[in-house]
């Protein structure tokens, strides 16, 4: 059989970050072709250059479909030749109806006049074909998540699709759903519609697949044919992890006390559905001097967890007890967690961190306003020496600390947010992703002044979805999954294959974890 | 510990200056550009002693409530009901000191206290419950101007006592022998402002200097400040040989200086530009968001009431029209003055400019008899172009 799709030597970078190199990928007509690998693997990367959101020229290599190549302008170009991508996050408009949202870009008309009949009987068709028994009037804010999946599907079908790309499908789906929603993919591969699923779940990958493929670093690092041979889960995992170390990482010597934080039976529910618990009463410490890792996919309600401790930022009905050097304390907000003694280093710190048409000054004492404001009037020039020796003990790259930190750069602002974090003399610091997104040399600086951090006695919790670099920093790593720790490794034990497995069996043995993916959306706030 | 500063040649250092500067001082150069224009086309008319009276009369509550609406915008939200409170509370205190006759002092503390309420009624909704303000204080400019004509019941009441209308007509007293037309107290009051800001900047440049920041050239610095001391001293004299110091103009020049210590050097006025900047990361910065939200509209509120005082005063009636698209002058001389429609971004000073930019564009185009009707369009493309100019400035 000849392939339908072929992508040959696609490389991509992004601003000197190389992202895809020299990847090769084909899928054949009735196939469902898996593609595996660690967040940050380029998955994600190479559909959108198949998509056309990369749009030809921005990437290098060729896309041959239907034995021609192609160069796509855009997601237009692609979705004409059928091929439609249902992304991880549901791109379904709530307040619209599963009809309106199907025929949202392309409805049957007469002269520009909806025609509704035919809207309507399409709808009910293309719901009948994806096994979902509901009204085209429904709204989809009504329907569950697994609901919308299918709708996504339908809106897919409606198209003419030839090859359907999903990424993390049952991410955030029960049992059931992602039972129903794979032999749906079945059922599709009879047709000899090609599919490209994305996922993290590799006993569904075991049972849906003819052909997996292993990303690693933006390369291809490992083929499957599934008809050919017996899948050896473990093969994949070292496929998917195994690299070399890239970056170093400062040497430390751990001298680590009592406890600072510990954390028990604590439990979230999620502010949007208050009956999905998200942090399944977890426990939790770290100590004085120790740099604590959270492993975990995204989605796995690491971010959820630690905003939910920082006085209750994320989340309703949270129950559990907080101890802070052995007392017992309640932070109802986000000033009483920083007042106690805690700081939180945010994920996104351009949204959530900083004030970028602010300079570099204001950012830094945000947070500590009162040391330099006797009397709730600030002194100048006591909050610019704060800021200037912040500027220098960090070095954050700045023209002056006047300058706005939009204009910083990623490692920059990051040192920024953690100087005003570092202000607030925290006993705990919660660093969340503390180097995405930020280049080699910086990143070693950060690891630089978590070491730092701990030596001067401070418990450090990260959460980091770099395996490497919990490995290289980190004393202790626990391993989240679906709103629990599912592993406990001393960081001189860890190993990727240990931490990758841990998940993974999670996944397999609790195959119903309606937490993940969906949890990202609602823990921006 | 010290920052280390590069100090660029001196060359370097005036051109870079002037850049920075520019933007900060650009609308206050476009006021003086449209003062010269108006007292050019008007025959020296603008600036005359009685004019320039009747101008800062005429325009004093659109800058008092500028000031309020300067940190409601910049918490990024807006205020619409403004002109309609001002009226609310200019009936509310008509009917206490004409018709029940209370105490002016009394009935002014009650009038604040009212605009407070109305401004904490208004927040609450915007900051707790999250309602766009657009359109709750939409609703609040409806419900006070009804509520003004019911209290009026569609009649003007007046005229007030003696000693309110002095909140709005009067002038300071004068304590000096009297030297002609020119009134010496007011003339000593200018002075002394004069000195005490450029004694103030000059002190606040050698401390500057002492703890190693770099700090303007000294050839700038004394243009600034003789420049400074100049226009203040001009404009008192001006005013000081019609008849002297009005009491309105004492109280709005010391809110203004209030309100711009509160935004430049406290805590809270940091932290309301923090929340209009980005109030997800101020949150999670420690700061209530919310309750800072909240205190904006009070405070607007009670600026909105004192401005509705002094308007009433300044009429010595209260009518059911009065505040009539204050809201609209308003709002166009803070976005004028530079502050940013999507928040975090304005200043006092800005405002202030802003207000006198309207205002003198009204008094100029009146003088020059041209009609209401194109007064309007000229306004309406003079604010479309000032925040078509910043816009472009950020983008570059």
């Amino acid at each position: 059989m000849t392939a339908m799709l072929e992508m040959r030597n696609v490389s991509k970078s992004f601003s000197g970050v190389q992202a895809l190199r020299d990847v090769n990928f084909s899928v054949e007509a009735g196939q469902i072709h898996a593609l595996v690998g660690e967040n940050g693997a380029g998955k994600s990367t190479l559909m959108k250059v198949l998509s056309g959101v990369y749009p030809a020229g921005s990437y290098e290599g060729t896309i041959i479909f239907d034995g021609e190549e192609r160069r796509f302008r855009d997601i237009n170009d692609s979705e004409a030749l059928g091929i439609i991508i249902i992304h991880q996050e549901l791109a379904l408009i709530p307040l619209m109806s599963i009809a309106e949202n199907i025929f949202l870009s392309h409805p049957p008309s007469k002269l520009g006049v909806i025609d509704r009949d035919e809207v309507y009987r399409r709808t009910r068709e293309l719901l009948a074909q994806v096994g979902l028994k509901e009204s085209p009037d429904t709204l989809i804010t009504d329907l569950g998540v697994g609901k919308q999946q299918l709708v996504e599907i339908a809106k897919a079908l409606s198209k003419r699709v030839r090859m359907l790309i999903l990424d993390e499908p049952t991410a955030s789906l029960n049992e059931a759903d992602s039972a129903a929603l794979l032999e749906r993919l079945m059922a599709f591969r009879a047709q000899g519609i090609g599919s490209i699923l994305i996922s993290h779940k590799l006993n569904e990958v075991a049972k849906v697949a003819d052909h997996i493929t292993v990303l690693r670093d933006g390369r291809t690092v490992d083929g499957i044919d599934c008809r050919a041979e017996p899948i050896q889960e473990d093969r994949i995992i070292r496929s998917m992890v195994n690299r070399d170390l890239a970056h170093r990482f400062p040497e430390r010597s751990a001298k680590i006390a009592e406890p600072v934080l510990t954390v028990e039976n604590w439990s979230v529910y999620h502010p949007i559905h208050p009956e999905r618990q998200v942090i399944k009463n977890v426990d939790f410490s770290v100590k004085r001097g120790e740099v604590v890792g959270i492993a975990g996919l995204m989605g796995a309600g690491r971010t959820e967890f630690a905003m939910s401790l920082f006085g209750r930022s994320w989340g309703t009905t949270i129950s559990g007890r907080i101890r802070l050097e052995g007392r017992e304390i309640v932070l109802p907000n986000v000033a009483a967690a920083i007042d106690a003694g805690l700081a939180y280093v945010t994920e996104d710190r351009k949204q959530l961190g900083l004030i970028l048409a602010d300079d570099v000054r204001k950012n830094i004492t945000l947070a500590s306003l009162d040391q330099v404001a006797p009397n709730r009037v600030i002194d100048d020039i006591a909050e610019l020496k704060v800021a200037s020796d912040y500027r220098n003990r960090m070095r954050i790259r700045c023209s002056d600390v006047y300058q706005e930190t939009g204009q910083l750069s990623g490692g920059n602002q990051q040192k920024v947010v953690l100087s005003k974090w570092l202000m607030t003399d925290p006993k705990v610091l919660i660093l969340d992703e503390p180097t995405r997104g930020i280049d080699v040399g910086a990143k070693y600086e950060i690891y630089c002044i978590i070491n730092e951090l701990a030596e001067a006695g401070r418990g450090v919790v990260v959460i980091s979805s770099e395996m490497p670099e919990l490995l290289g920093i980190c004393d202790r790593i626990c391993v989240m999954n679906d709103g629990a720790f599912v592993g406990e490794f001393p960081g001189a034990e860890a190993t990727q294959e240990k931490i990758m497995r841990a998940i993974m069996r999670n996944d397999r043995n609790y195959g119903s974890s309606a937490l993940a993916g969906a949890e990202m959306g609602g823990s921006q706030l | 510990m010290t920052d280390k500063t590069v100090s660029l040649p001196e060359e370097g250092r005036h051109g870079s200056f002037i850049k920075n500067n520019l933007r900060n001082y650009g609308m206050l150069m476009s006021l003086i550009a449209i003062m010269l224009f108006f007292q050019v086309m008007t025959g020296g008319t603008l600036l005359q002693p009685l004019n320039l009276t009747n101008l800062v009369l005429q325009n004093s509550y659109i800058v008092i409530m500028a000031l309020g609406m300067l940190l409601v915008i910049v918490t990024g939200h807006i205020d619409l009901s403004v002109g309609s409170v001002a009226g609310f509370v200019g009936a509310v205190a008509a009917v206490l000191m004409v018709t029940y006759k209370v105490d002016y002092t009394l009935a002014f503390i009650a009038c604040l206290l009212l605009g407070a309420a109305i401004g904490a009624a208004q927040g609450y909704w915007v900051a707790y419950f999250k309602i766009p303000s657009f359109i709750v204080t939409l609703a609040g400019m409806l419900v006070f101007k009804g509520l003004a004509l019911a209290v009026l019941q569609g009649q003007s009441l007046g005229p007030f006592p003696a000693t309110f209308q002095k909140l709005s007509s009067g002038f300071i007293p004068e304590m000096l022998p009297e030297a002609g037309t020119l009134h010496p107290t007011s003339m000593l009051v200018g002075a002394v402002l004069a000195l005490g800001l450029v004694y103030a900047s000059a002190k606040g440049r050698s401390r500057e200097q002492l703890h190693g920041i770099e700090v303007e050239p000294y050839a700038f610095f004394l243009g600034k400040s003789i420049l400074l001391a100049c226009a203040v001293l001009y404009f008192t004299y001006l005013i000081a040989s019609h008849r002297g110091l009005p009491n309105v103009l004492v109280i709005m020049t010391a809110l203004i200086a209030l309100y711009g210590f509160v935004t430049r050097r406290t805590v809270i006025g940091r932290q309301v530009y923090a929340v209009g900047g980005n109030a997800k990361a101020a949150s999670l910065s420690g700061i209530k968001t919310e309750r800072l939200t909240f205190l904006t509209f009070v405070n607007m509120g009670v600026l909105a009431a004192l401005a509705g005082l002094v308007f009433a005063a300044r009429l010595n009636t209260a009518t059911p029209k009065a505040g009539l698209g204050f809201e609209l002058d308003v709002i166009a001389a803070c976005f004028i003055g530079g502050a940013s429609a999507y928040g975090g971004v304005g200043r006092v000073g800005g405002a202030v400019v802003g207000a006198m930019i309207m205002g003198v564009m009204n008094n100029g185009m009146s003088i020059l008899g041209i009609g209401i009707d194109y007064q309007q369009v000229i306004k309406g493309l003079v604010l479309l172009g000032a925040v078509c100019i910043d816009v472009y400035n950020q983008r570059r």
